[in-house]
């Protein structure tokens, strides 16, 4: 039974699956409202034990794209080592997925990344806030609306002269 | 953010009890990590909750790469990991080849395998060297400084600068390499083991060394494989899984090579592994070195991706555009409108970037894997019930390199 | 950095000289290193190009038992607060490198996140270019450096009080936000400019 069977049975036809193969990669793609589960069944039941990545991108101006947020799950089984790339589609307003902190550990991080970069918020997670950004900062860097040299904020700081040290 | 502290006690299991004290072990501080920031809670000595703060050297690489073209984004990729640039760069073209399609020459494999072995050498050197500094060998830093400077030697000789090459392009590399290159690879070959031995002897049987590397920062692993680590801190921990021999990809099929592992999993295990990963990058760099295949170097790729050799930029008319064209922001390759994810072993772990295009000449999206930033977020866990000077026994053995870590 | 003439004695001035060539010759730096900067930084320390000849061996990493910073990489703006608090609390005299590309201006790194140059925010006084500039960039800043200290170091460091002006570049251009990559300016406007269905024109690489 493939992958792609797999999740059917399990989510039922209801749940948005696709799947597709580019170069050497597997892509599948879920809704939002069944990634959780998705991901469940692909850690415990079909064995991809390991999450190495986990990432969003801005499609905002991407070609035929009808979401803005793609966040992406990289799976690994480390017994066959085969990949998957799961996907899954959320939009604005409030775009927001379940965490899967409880299935891997390693998806603490990355989520809060995801959620610094982008905005996307990840319910169940121990504790969401900015990790790489300074905490009072204002916008999601990443999004393709937040231009690339900023808005001001990296010059935002009191100037030192050498008779005041 | 301002220097008062996140509230290191409002996390998920909170002890309210007064001996316990904070320490900021600050963002600039000694250990030659750079800029990262740990909030360590203290009973006596005893580090009872570790909170790492990132973000000290976040300066937008992924939005850089969505600006910049796929030759020009290498400057860029290739300051992530910088005490092994070249590996970063080979990564970067990795994914970039494999979303373009393309196959490279037999020479610029063996030639990119090369580099990416000999950075591998460099990343563990300094690695071992600094875990050594930290814990109070300086001479040991001293000695992987030294063979690392001869390592530079070589890649300048084939790059033109030491250190952030920008070296590989779409489909090949920048610059070809003549005998003597290869004249000076075999020596550095020869030379390495006495250094080796050097190392050897200082650090495997040290009585200091051992009992403060020992028995710290253990991993199992199961929390290896669920936290996503990958590289040699995975393979201390016993996950037997190496990108090198899973998914062969340059010319790494070709060689003969072993993949240390080990089951301890503590910071010991971590320095042994990367001490024998070394012995086997330099079998696998002889006998690429003795093999290394004649022939074209870069790929000539529908002529739009590779700078044309001198001759024909002036003799003819086609070499001549191609030239300008490569260079001149609105020509450049043609990419297929998909997204893909590649991994190669960066000497740190799995270096993997998620491209999506959309048809231009740049990335849509340039999302680099970090290996730095998957461990460090291993790193509460390692530390919880260790001493505060075992905190910089187990920076040091999971190698975080602060630019990787906040791109 | 010429002295202005004083009314000082004989004696004084020799003080002068000689305090000036003492603290010249054992600068102790203070490794800010951030980035891959600092890596060059330790192999200029190391055995090759060793800066322990030039009485900088000493790298103490408390600010308090410093005498000279070297910002040794990119700044970003979470960071910033942290250089200026240690540059504060580092004792006079005091002198600042900024090593390489990104502490001087930004570097390749014109993001969001990086401070575009730390003497906006810091005062410097030697600038070493490069990307990473190569030990023997970084040693003949120390020389330069050094006789910058002896030709106009006093005892009691009065030449800091005269600088009460920020030095460095401002720190907010509204224009620098605007501003395109050098080369792209280069390029005929024809090529970089799509025109918008009411005609107005916008630039190409904005969006599609």
């Amino acid at each position: 039974m493939t992958v792609l069977e797999s999740l059917r049975s399990r989510l039922g036809a209801e749940a948005e699956l696709s799947y597709s193969e580019f170069r050497d990669n597997h892509r599948v793609v879920v809704g939002a409202r069944w990634a959780y589960a998705a991901l469940d069944h692909l850690k415990n039941e079909i064995g991809y034990d390991m999450l190495f990545e986990l990432t969003c991108a801005d499609y905002l101006y991407y070609p035929d794209a009808k979401d803005r947020f793609g966040v992406v799950y990289g799976l690994l089984n480390t017994r066959t080592g085969e990949r998957l790339l799961v996907k899954t589609w959320v939009n604005e307003p409030d775009p927001a997925l379940q965490s899967v902190v409880p299935l891997w550990s390693g998806a603490n991080w990355l989520e809060r990344e995801v959620f610094d970069m982008y905005g996307v918020r990840f319910e169940g997670h121990p504790d969401l806030r900015r990790i790489l950004m300074p905490e009072e900062f204002a916008s999601f860097p990443l999004r393709k609306d937040y231009p690339l040299r900023g808005r001001g904020e990296r010059h935002n700081f009191p100037v030192l002269a050498r008779a005041d040290g | 953010m301002p220097l008062e502290l996140l509230d290191p006690l409002a996390g998920p299991t909170v002890d309210e009890k007064d001996y316990l004290w904070t320490l900021n072990f600050g963002p600039q501080h000694p250990a030659t990590h750079t800029t990262l920031r740990l909030i360590l809670t203290l009973d006596g000595e005893t580090v009872v909750k570790a909170v790492p703060d990132i973000g000290y050297l976040h300066s937008g690489f992924e939005k850089l790469g969505e600006d910049l073209d796929f030759n020009q984004y290498v400057t860029i990729a290739d300051r992530k990991n910088y005490i092994s640039p070249l590996a970063n760069e080979i990564a970067w073209h990795h994914a970039v080849e494999k979303l373009l399609g393309v196959d490279l020459t037999p020479r610029c494999k063996y030639l990119r395998t090369i580099c990416a072995e000999l950075m591998r050498l460099s990343d563990h050197l300094l690695c071992i060297g600094a875990v050594a500094l930290d814990l109070g060998g300086f001479t040991a830093f001293i000695y992987g400084f030294i063979e690392r400077e001869k390592i530079y030697d070589i890649v300048e000789h084939a790059s033109g600068q030491r250190y952030h090459t920008s070296y590989t392009r779409v489909g090949g590399m920048q610059y070809d390499v003549g005998d003597d290159w290869i004249a000076k690879v075999r020596d550095f070959v020869k030379g390495f083991p006495k250094a080796y031995a050097d190392i050897t002897r200082l650090l495997n049987k040290n009585r200091i060394f051992i009992e403060r590397t020992k028995g710290i920062g253990y991993l199992s692993k199961d929390d290896a494989i669920n936290g996503g680590a990958t590289g040699p801190v995975a393979r201390a921990s016993g996950v037997v899984r190496d990108v090198r021999k899973d998914e062969p990809y340059l010319a790494y099929k070709d060689f003969d090579f072993k993949v240390p592992c080990s089951t301890a999993g503590d910071c010991y295990a971590r320095y042994i592994v990367r001490m024998r990963e070394m012995e086997e990058s330099i079998k696998i760099i002889e006998q690429a070195i003795e093999n290394l295949p004649s022939g074209p170097l870069n790929l000539d790729f529908a002529g739009k991706a590779t700078l044309p050799d001198k001759k024909a930029v002036y003799r003819s008319i086609e070499g001549l555009i191609q030239h300008f064209e490569i260079i001149m922001p609105n020509r450049g390759v043609p990419a297929p409108v998909e997204e893909v994810y590649a991994a190669t072993e960066s000497p740190n772990g799995e270096l993997g970037y998620f491209i999506v295009s959309d048809g231009k000449h740049r990335a849509y999206r340039a999302r680099t894997r970090p290996p730095s930033f998957i461990h460090f977020s291993l790193f509460p866990q390692l530390i919880e019930g260790h001493q505060v000077s075992d905190v910089v026994a187990v920076l040091g053995s999971l190698n975080i390199i602060a630019a990787e870590l906040d791109r | 950095m010429a002295v202005a003439a004083r009314n000082e004695n004989y004696f004084l001035t020799t003080l002068d000289a000689a305090a000036s060539w003492i603290r010249a010759n054992s600068l102790w730096p203070m490794p800010f290193a951030t980035a891959c900067c600092g890596i060059e930084l330790m192999a200029t320390a190391s055995s090759r190009f060793d800066l322990a000849r030039f009485g900088a061996e000493v790298m103490r990493f408390s600010p308090r038992q410093c005498d000279l910073m070297i910002v040794a990489g990119r700044v970003v703006m979470k960071m910033l607060p942290v250089l200026q608090r240690i540059w504060l609390q580092m004792p006079e005299p005091k002198w600042c490198i900024s090593m390489g590309a990104c502490a001087s201006s930004g570097g390749v790194f014109d993001t969001y996140a990086v401070v575009q140059g730390v003497d906006r925010f810091i005062p410097v006084d030697m600038y070493v270019p490069g990307c990473p500039p190569r030990p023997e960039q970084l040693l003949q800043a120390i020389i330069d450096l050094q006789e910058k200290i002896k030709r106009g170091g006093t005892l009691t460091g009065v030449e800091f009080e005269r600088r009460k002006n920020p030095e460095g570049p401002p720190p907010f251009d509204p224009q620098e936000l605007k501003r395109r990559v050098l080369r792209q300016e280069q390029i005929p406007r024809g090529r970089m400019m799509k025109v918008n269905s009411d005609g107005t024109e916008r630039d190409r690489r904005d969006g599609p």
